[in-house]
């Protein structure tokens, strides 16, 4: 039996690379990344796990190495946030168009300026084109459990696409909770060993990664990652399904609550969730027709799925938590086009909210529920700002 | 235009052979072609030492030509050439 303990969704990341025991670890550490790559290169110099640890000199660096290992045949784990990962994008596509099965853990923190180091999407929203696999966490329980699923799915030969295990910042990276660690090898014999596809240390078959492809390839090339990840819908629900018997947590690509007799609902991605599921329950005690959705993977997006959620429903916010000036925010988008086909589709509202770490109030969701309900509010909504 | 489809290719574009740079003909870059005045030439294969592509050829150690299907054009023989036996001509004149 897993007993259960208190920490922080920072060092659950560090805890479930060393059971899982990549065979190279490269990174640069940032707020609110550093408690995962401090604590594992403890492990590292305490001898509990055989990983090549290298610290790089910035994160352009450190993706870099993680691709290179990749290709050379190893298991490869990394972390970043905000400014880091920016720094990163150049090889974010690199590594997706490599096919690099990189797992990175991204500590949600917003990007400069000005410069602040709390939470917000925007650094993850960034990589939101590169051919990243994203997955979000909504506490610490997840950001552990989404890792050890992530491993899984990135490398499956269907898919072989980076991931990033996002959580965030300081709200689930340095929250104290309660958590329960699997056993070692129960881990181990979920995750599986590593194997590589086509590894450069092969000598005996020899193989260039990243070779340039002029105007007659690069279409092609581009568009496996699009087969990827309609590839990786399917064995990410297979693998949350072997999940699921192992531990008993039923996770999906978008969850649903309290969304069958709802007529009204809220989206949301990370830590808020909970803080929407907590407002429902709210209202439902006084007789409104409310529910929730969260979505845990954004990248493939499940759109099919989101419209189930969607369909019949009179009206619907989507919670952003990052904005895209000058338009809608990116969840909103992805939303708002899943139902583009649809008939009678629900009034879909965008509502960007929580912006450099400000804190999501349970009244201001029940505001938000109020004005869809009442078809108040615009198209894209900035909540909580002072004009 | 190509006939791979993305699905028929390697992932990620990459190459699953060993010196599969031989089928790419590198000489359709050229705009200027190395003449070589026999008359002059020592065969002292400086030109051979010098090629970036591996295009001289030499035969019973002697430099009797350029392989013009992989030969870019660069010039870099006839610049080193301690006899000034090798010209460039331009391609598409004569």
């Amino acid at each position: 039996m897993s007993e259960p303990m208190a920490v922080n969704g920072d060092m659950a990341i560090a805890m479930a690379w060393k059971q899982i025991n990549p065979d190279v670890v490269a990174s640069y550490p940032i707020t609110p990344q550093t408690i995962i790559v401090e604590a594992y290169s403890e492990f590292v110099a305490d001898g509990l796990v055989d990983t090549e640890y290298v610290c790089a000199e910035s994160e352009h660096s450190a993706l870099s190495i993680c691709v290179g290992s990749s290709a050379a045949g190893a298991r490869v784990a990394t972390a970043t946030a905000s400014a880091g990962l920016a720094f990163m994008w150049e090889m974010l596509y690199v590594s997706a168009s490599m096919r690099t099965p990189i797992v990175m853990a991204v500590a949600n923190r917003t990007l400069s300026g000005p410069i602040n180091i709390h939470c917000d999407h925007s650094d993850a929203m960034g990589g939101r084109d590169s051919g990243w696999l994203q997955i979000f966490g909504e506490n610490v329980q997840e950001a552990y459990d989404n890792t050890l699923m992530a491993f899984r799915i990135a490398e499956n030969m269907k898919v072989r696409l980076p991931i990033m295990t996002c959580l965030d910042g300081f709200i689930i990276t340095h929250a104290l909770e309660r958590f329960e660690l699997l056993e070692d090898e129960k881990v181990k014999a979920f995750v599986g060993p590593y194997q590589p596809l086509r590894p450069l240390l092969d000598v005996k078959t020899p193989t260039t990664y990243g070779p340039i492809a002029m105007p007659e390839y690069y279409y092609e090339i581009k568009y496996q990652i699009v087969t990827a990840m309609m590839n990786a819908m399917d064995v990410a629900r297979q693998v949350m399904k072997e999940f699921a018997e192992l531990t008993g947590r039923k996770y999906d690509l978008v969850e649903g609550y309290r969304t069958e007799d709802a007529e009204y609902l809220m989206v949301a991605m990370g830590s808020t969730a909970g803080t929407v599921r907590y407002v429902v329950d709210q209202m439902r005690a006084q007789g409104k027709k409310v529910g929730a959705v969260k979505v845990r993977m954004f990248r493939p997006f499940p759109s099919e799925d989101m419209a189930k959620f969607l369909k019949g429903k009179k009206a619907v916010a989507v919670l952003d938590r990052a904005m895209s000036p000058g338009t809608g925010a990116p969840l909103y988008m992805d939303v708002q086009s899943s139902v583009s086909r649809m008939k009678d589709a629900p009034v879909i509202s965008n509502y960007i909210y929580g912006l450099g770490g400000r804190d999501i109030m349970p009244g201001q969701l029940n505001t938000v529920f109020e004005e869809i309900m009442t078809g108040k509010g615009e198209r894209v909504n900035y909540l909580g700002v002072r004009l | 235009m190509a006939e791979n489809t993305s699905s028929s290719l390697a992932a990620g574009g990459m190459i699953t052979e060993a010196g599969s740079s031989k089928k790419y003909k590198t000489g359709e870059w050229r705009s200027e072609r190395p003449e070589v005045d026999k008359k002059k030439c020592t065969n002292c294969l400086t030109c051979w030492i010098y090629c970036p592509d591996n295009s001289i050829i030499v035969e019973n150690e002697k430099m009797v030509g350029f392989k013009y299907t992989h030969c870019k054009g660069c010039g870099i023989c006839a610049n080193q050439c301690p006899v000034k036996a090798i010209t460039m001509k331009e391609e598409g004149v004569e």
